[in-house]
């Protein structure tokens, strides 16, 4: 039987992948069930009569058992539905769908220039470890990456909006808007953000290589003359991918489900914010679609660090 | 949010004299705003601009039916949105807008309200009588939800009369014009019956976008019938809610107008050359509030022990830095009418507080308060200050800090004692009888006293205003002495603004001149 172990590897990352969102979805639905305060009193507010609360949970079906409105919420969701949000009865995957959006596009303008910038840097790093250049790049994306995030983004706004007025502190997007608008827009929360991730994936980056480095090979490289970036960049760097790819789709998933913060800070109409204001109004319909949308993005981000590595990976690709 | 923002004016008229007043002058439009030109309007109005405003207090909950509104963001849609029959202007008068005649009969009990020709909402259709019953029919059922429902619990029936709504009240009530003011009665077509979260009111703007939690636009609706207010050609509300990007987007020129500025930065940011702090007092307060029916706070020693314990000069020095005035004890200050100031102001006094506290023979075991940041800005530093105020007298309290998430479900009115905030109301009678009333669903401080009930049920049916006061002083002196309530501090409204916004009016009313610098400022040419 002739069977491709790459298809068979990848199907079998899939179906996991889908076992874990699965279970997944029943911690999510648990979490909120533990939420203190009752929806239907949060609804009615402090002065509602007993009779409105009775009816309202059994409009809402909360005096049916646990388990029946865990699966009654999960054959919705099959369905493609999440249902209505409970505050304002707005279809929950039209009100979410425009934040979700929002937030790839802050995400992937970030990793777009924070991916890139990490690996040259770390490369640059191990080209010169021990040297001023590692030293440089180690204490300022260290710095930056132990800085709190809000403090940096109150540092760039004060600079940059405040004092030079060069870009407004206010990042909020809207549909009407260019894409040129758009990114001038987002430019200081995409700082930010840099900033933040930069540390991190630099640094995994140095580090890997420099294990890499360790290996004989590399000193066989070296001995036949190569320039030490050839080395690096040719030699070394492909075999560190595994590790790199992991910590890069960590720091992308951050960027997606972990900037509520910067949000919070530059008014920037992402899932963040949209779930932290339902979670306040407990509104669980909502919390648990952005909790399930969030652990969706989770789990396919690693699942491609996987894949990635798997690939990147001969001892891998071609298992005996 | 829990609680309205419904605060409106002092109301300085007296229901005698409104009384003649409506019915001698049968105060029209014309007489409203002349009473308003009184005032500020010295120099000419520039039309046209859009004004930006950064709003903290808002979510990507809110929900644009007058019904629901409770936040800042939403006190502030409805004002821009829709209008009242009536209006409370900034030194307490009551101002004709979709109304254009009041009168009652002589008791108070059957109140009329003439309904203004002319004006239409923003789908283009007329404004009717019926439009204006069907909105206080909608707001008093009890199935609507409606943060108005507890001042339209009082209403026994209503009918269309011709261009008339006529208003038969269960008992008396000379206050009822202040309390159709509310901002939640804005009056919609069909009483919003069809769709209540349309924003389709009968105000100066209506709305163009709307993304909750994030930002709103509105242009100029182009037949809002005084051609005194909304001089704007569009406004843009920016929902802010970090306090450091609010005010950085007012530095920056994002926006012209930032709310909620924390007193701690007021005298900070009124240094910056290209803007203005402006603050007014209010009925705003914050409070301790105490169960008066569950232990060691049933015990009415342990309670004025409490009360003479907290330092309240301190508290407005560095809670609200000097923005503000002390309390007494009581949820009325001197915004309200019929305030009579015969009541001693009670004093930080550690001999009295040792001694009440040696009377009440608690046993020494610490007082837990519980409080978060939530309850009032700066709760928990004023929880600190009484702490350290207490252990001067020897009382032990104990600081529980628990999280602003589920605050006001979990802990205010559940827990014994806690910290809190009101924001007031435009009335007396409104007031105790939101909280204080023994039988009120947010009586937050358990307190049931039959005379106090007695004497409350009596002002409301009271047509003497001399007679009113000194019943109102009684009330006052019974919350002083025997309540739940400790007042340390009335909080004033602090607003920023840019130098281009001109025509600025100081009104305690509310947050930003109570909701209108939409309708009556613009920006200089």
């Amino acid at each position: 039987m002739t069977r491709n172990p790459i298809v068979f590897l990848l199907a079998q990352r899939l179906s996991l992948g889908l076992l874990l969102l699965l279970a997944a979805s029943a911690l999510i639905f648990m979490g909120t069930e533990i939420l203190p305060g009752d929806v239907a009193q949060s609804i009615l507010g402090q002065s509602a009569t007993p009779q409105a609360l009775a009816n309202l949970r059994n409009e809402l079906g909360l005096n049916e058992p646990a388990l029946a409105r865990y699966f009654d919420w999960l054959g919705g969701i099959l369905r493609g539905d999440l249902g209505t949000a409970l505050t304002n009865g707005q279809d929950i995957w039209t009100a979410m769908s425009g934040r979700l959006a929002n937030t790839l596009f802050l995400a992937s303008c970030a990793a777009i220039i924070a991916v890139p910038l990490a690996i040259i840097l770390g490369v640059i790093a191990v080209r010169y470890r021990g040297q001023w250049p590692d030293k440089l790049i180690s204490g300022i994306t260290l710095t930056s990456v132990s800085i709190p995030e809000f403090m940096l983004g109150y540092i760039a706004m004060f600079v940059l909006t405040v004092q030079f007025r060069i870009f407004p502190s206010v990042s909020t997007i809207y549909d009407s808007m260019s894409l040129g608008e758009k990114l001038h827009a987002v430019a200081i929360p995409v700082l930010v953000l840099v900033l933040v991730v930069l540390g991190h994936m630099m640094r995994m980056t140095r580090a890997a290589i420099l294990n890499v480095m360790q290996s004989a090979y590399i000193e066989t490289a070296e001995l036949k003359g190569l320039r030490p970036i050839t080395v690096i960049a040719r030699h070394a760097f492909p075999n560190a991918i595994a590790p790199v790819v992991n910590v890069v789709m960590l720091n992308m998933a951050y960027l997606i489900v972990g900037v509520v913060v910067v949000e919070v800070v530059f008014v920037f109409p992402g899932m963040g914010q949209y779930l932290v204001d339902h979670v306040t109004k407990r509104d669980v319909p909502v919390v648990q679609a952005c909790g399930l949308v969030f652990a969706a993005v989770y789990i396919g981000l690693n699942m491609v660090a996987d894949i990635v590595s798997i690939l990147s990976n001969p001892r891998l690709r071609h298992p005996k | 949010m829990h609680k309205t923002v419904t605060t409106k004016g002092r109301t300085s008229l007296n229901r005698r004299s409104f009384l003649g007043r409506a019915s001698a002058l049968a105060m029209t439009a014309a007489v409203g705003s002349a009473m308003l030109a009184s005032g500020a309007r010295a120099q000419t109005a520039v039309k046209g601009g859009t004004l930006k405003m950064g709003l903290g207090g808002g979510g990507s909950t809110d929900s644009l039916d007058p019904a629901l509104a409770a936040n800042p963001v939403t006190f502030h849609l409805m004002r821009t949105l829709g209008e009242q029959l009536v209006d409370v202007t900034p030194d307490g008068q009551l101002e004709m807008r979709l109304a254009e005649e009041v009168d009652s009969d002589a008791e108070a009990k059957v109140w009329r309200f003439k309904i203004r020709q002319g004006v239409t909402f923003h789908n283009g259709a007329v404004m009717t009588p019926d439009d204006v019953l069907a909105t206080l029919e909608r707001h008093s059922d009890e199935d609507s939800q409606s943060g108005a429902l507890g001042i339209m619990q009082g209403i026994e029936s209503m009918r269309v009369d011709g261009d008339w709504v006529e208003v038969t009240l269960t008992t008396a009530n000379a206050d009822l014009p202040y309390l159709m003011a509310d901002y939640h009665l804005q009056i919609q077509p069909n009483g919003g019956r069809d769709d209540a979260a349309a924003g389709i009111g009968a105000g100066a703007y209506k709305i163009v976008a709307q993304e909750p939690g994030v930002r709103y636009t509105f242009e100029k609706h182009a037949e809002y019938w005084d051609s005194e207010r909304g001089h704007y050609d569009a406004v843009e509300f920016l929902v802010i809610n970090d306090a450091t990007a609010r005010m950085a987007a007012l530095q920056s020129g994002q926006v012209h107008i930032a709310n909620l500025v924390e007193p701690k930065v007021a005298g900070l940011l009124n240094r910056a050359p290209t803007l203005e702090v402006k603050s007014v007092s209010g009925r705003g307060h914050y409070v301790f509030v105490m169960h008066t029916d569950t232990a060691p706070f049933d015990n009415a020693d342990l309670r004025l022990a409490l009360k003479y314990a907290v330092n309240r000069a301190e508290m407005v020095d560095k809670i609200l830095q000097g923005f503000g005035t002390i309390g007494n004890d009581t949820p009325i200050n001197a915004a309200y009418p019929l305030f009579d100031d015969s009541l001693p102001q009670r004093t930080f006094d550690i001999e009295k507080a040792a001694a009440h506290y040696k009377a009440s023979g608690h046993d020494g075991s610490p007082i837990v308060l519980k409080v978060a940041d939530t309850a009032f800005p700066g709760a928990v530093d004023a929880a600190a200050l009484f702490q350290q105020s207490a252990a001067a007298a020897g009382i032990p309290l104990e600081i529980q800090r628990v999280p602003n998430d589920g605050y006001w479900s979990e802990v205010w009115n559940k827990e014994p004692f806690c910290a809190s905030y009101w924001g007031g109301r435009p009335v007396q009678d409104q007031m105790y009888t939101t909280a204080y009333l023994s039988t009120a669903d947010w009586n937050d401080t358990r307190f049931t006293n039959a005379a106090f009930d007695d004497l409350l049920l009596q002002a409301r049916a009271e047509l003497d205003p001399a007679a009113r006061t000194a019943t109102y002083a009684q009330m006052g002196a019974i919350v002083h002495d025997e309540g739940g309530v400790i007042v340390p501090m009335f909080n004033d409204f602090i607003e920023a603004v840019s130098n281009d916004v001109q025509g600025w009016v100081a009104d305690g009313g509310g947050d930003t001149m109570n909701g209108l610098a939409p309708h009556k400022t613009w920006l200089a040419s």
